[in-house]
């Protein structure tokens, strides 16, 4: 039998989301569940009864209607409302054992994710809910004081409630617009989890499988194939993937091109590959399944030097007129470096200078192009202005060793 | 539910504008109001902010300034006052306001007191 702990992580989401339909309101909804997951651990010491997840969501429903139905006057009217829901809900007996608990999953990330939410509210929101982090677990992860990210959380639920932003799955005609928002959302969560830029690494890490698993759910439960979320899961299975190589035992970043590629999750690459090249035979290609694809040439090499560069530049080429991004367009010249030589992709990299001379990784880039190209001063001026520029440790780190390792070779002379 | 969808735009634009460009932005707005003729419950335009009025009472003296509330590059307008479903069916009818093209609409939802 699973742990209680276990089915808190497998269905706290899936419990919250058809209870906020049952109740209509995210708060009750919550603490109902709270409750029934304390009951649980009370009831169940000598028995666990044969549907866990159905006997948590009947308790949390009872005991939610039996809170609001002691409110005072002025939640009469949320009551009425919460009541006929109810009655429309399947169950006609709250403590049946067998309800099996509708999923409503897909209102839910719909409702987290609404563009009338401010991004990072959509973020607190997804993970608090759906994956059922606690508050402290997703301040912790942002970095952000607890009672900073409660303040986020009680205002996103403050605002769906006054707002009356729905709890449902939007119309066809909406759908592609909104689900691009959701994708958004679940790439800051893997973003926010793999750039690893301070704090704690267990947490971080938990954000990158959570956003894995959320873009897994998305895709059971979503009728018709959507190529750019197949495009964003396999991106972040290839990026996940190659976690093992990218910081070496003493904690120190490792370049793509001296990891030890052994050290790669070689099973979870394959899936990530086999799903973009089903994904590429969909059509063509979005952002998400370019930057994939990109992923998987990187992650077909068993050695730096036998990197497909020409296939990467290309596929960035791609990407750049979907995406003109500076950004993009700095990592379009760095596959352009190593597929057609540094001189051409320092023209590139130098016109992007407006807009990123303030970025750390443009000065990066363009330092190791400088000092591709035999230009050593030119180069260690730039990995100066890096390191000046960079805020992780790990990275400023990397870049002080870079500049050490430039001098020492010039002492050399080589 | 009851929402208030506030028009804001350079108020330049429509005084800069040509005759002909008035009459078939006056069409749009004439069809959106017959489109949600169910939903809207209210609805006006406003003079230009030069000829606002803030007054504000402040140790029990009332003072009044000529001017908008704030000074922005964008300016109240009009509004509707409409009812809808839910924020997401205000918002469509918010993208079909002619001047969402040009400004931006703020949805607030009423407050009701009970």
């Amino acid at each position: 039998m699973t742990s209680l702990d276990e089915l808190y992580r497998a269905e706290w989401g899936h419990l919250l989301a058809a209870l906020i339909r049952v109740l209509g309101d995210f708060d009750v909804a919550e603490d109902a569940l709270q409750d029934a997951f304390a009951a649980a651990v009370v009831d169940w010491k000598d028995s666990v009864p044969r549907n866990p997840a159905g006997w948590l969501y009947s308790t949390a429903r009872h005991r939610a209607l039996d809170r609001l139905r002691r409110r005072t006057k002025f939640e009469e009217k949320r009551m009425a409302i919460a009541e006929a829901m109810a009655s429309t809900s399947p169950a006609p007996d709250p403590l049946e054992e067998d309800d099996i608990v509708p999923d409503e999953r897909l209102r839910l990330i719909f409702t987290c994710c609404h563009p009338a939410l401010a991004a990072e509210a959509q973020v607190a929101l997804t993970l608090r809910t759906l994956c059922g982090l606690t508050t402290e677990e997703v301040a912790r992860a942002f970095l952000v004081p607890i009672a900073t990210m409660a303040q986020r959380l009680v205002r996103a639920k403050g605002k769906i409630r006054a707002a009356a932003i729905p709890y449902r799955v939007p119309e066809p005609g909406d759908l592609p617009e909104r689900l691009t928002e959701v994708l958004a959302v679940l790439y800051l969560v893997f973003n926010e989890g793999y750039a690893a830029s301070t704090g704690d690494a267990l947490v971080r890490r938990e954000l990158c499988a959570e956003a894995i698993r959320l873009a897994r759910l998305l895709r059971a439960l979503l009728h018709e194939p959507e190529p750019e979320l197949d495009g964003l899961l396999a991106l972040m299975l290839l990026h996940d993937g190659r976690r093992g190589g990218r910081v070496d035992e003493h904690g120190e970043l490792v370049l793509l091109a001296d990891q030890d590629r052994t050290r790669w999750d070689h099973v979870q690459l394959e899936e990530g590959r086999a799903l973009v090249r089903a994904t590429l035979r969909l059509g063509p290609p979005g952002p998400f399944t370019l930057e994939a694809a990109i992923a998987a040439v990187h992650s077909e090499a068993e050695h730096a030097d036998e990197t497909d560069w020409p296939q990467i530049a290309a596929l960035y080429e791609r990407l750049y007129v979907l995406h003109p991004a500076p950004v993009v367009g700095l990592n379009r010249a760095v596959a352009v470096s190593y597929a057609h030589g540094p001189a051409t992709a320092l023209s590139l990299v130098d016109a992007l200078a407006e807009p990123l001379a303030g970025f750390h990784l443009w000065h990066s880039a363009r330092a190791d192009l400088l000092r591709r190209l035999d230009r050593r001063e030119e180069a260690v001026a730039a990995y100066e202005r890096a390191c000046e520029l960079a805020t992780n440790d790990v990275e400023r780190r990397f870049l002080a060793r870079r500049v050490t390792e430039l001098g020492n070779k010039g002492v050399r002379g080589d | 539910m009851e929402y208030l969808l506030l028009i804001y735009e350079d108020e330049k634009r429509w005084a800069n504008m040509q005759q002909a460009e008035q009459e078939s932005e006056m069409a749009g707005y004439r069809a959106f109001g017959k489109e949600f003729a169910a939903g809207i419950k209210a609805g006006k335009a406003l003079q230009p902010t030069s000829t606002a009025t803030s007054v504000r009472v402040r140790n029990g003296k009332r003072l009044s300034t000529d001017g908008p509330f704030a000074e922005t590059r964008e300016q109240l307008g009009g509004f509707y006052l409409v009812e809808a479903r839910d924020l997401d069916e205000a918002i469509a009818m918010a993208a079909k306001i002619p001047s969402a093209k040009a400004g931006s609409i703020e949805v607030r939802p009423i407050m009701t007191f009970s």
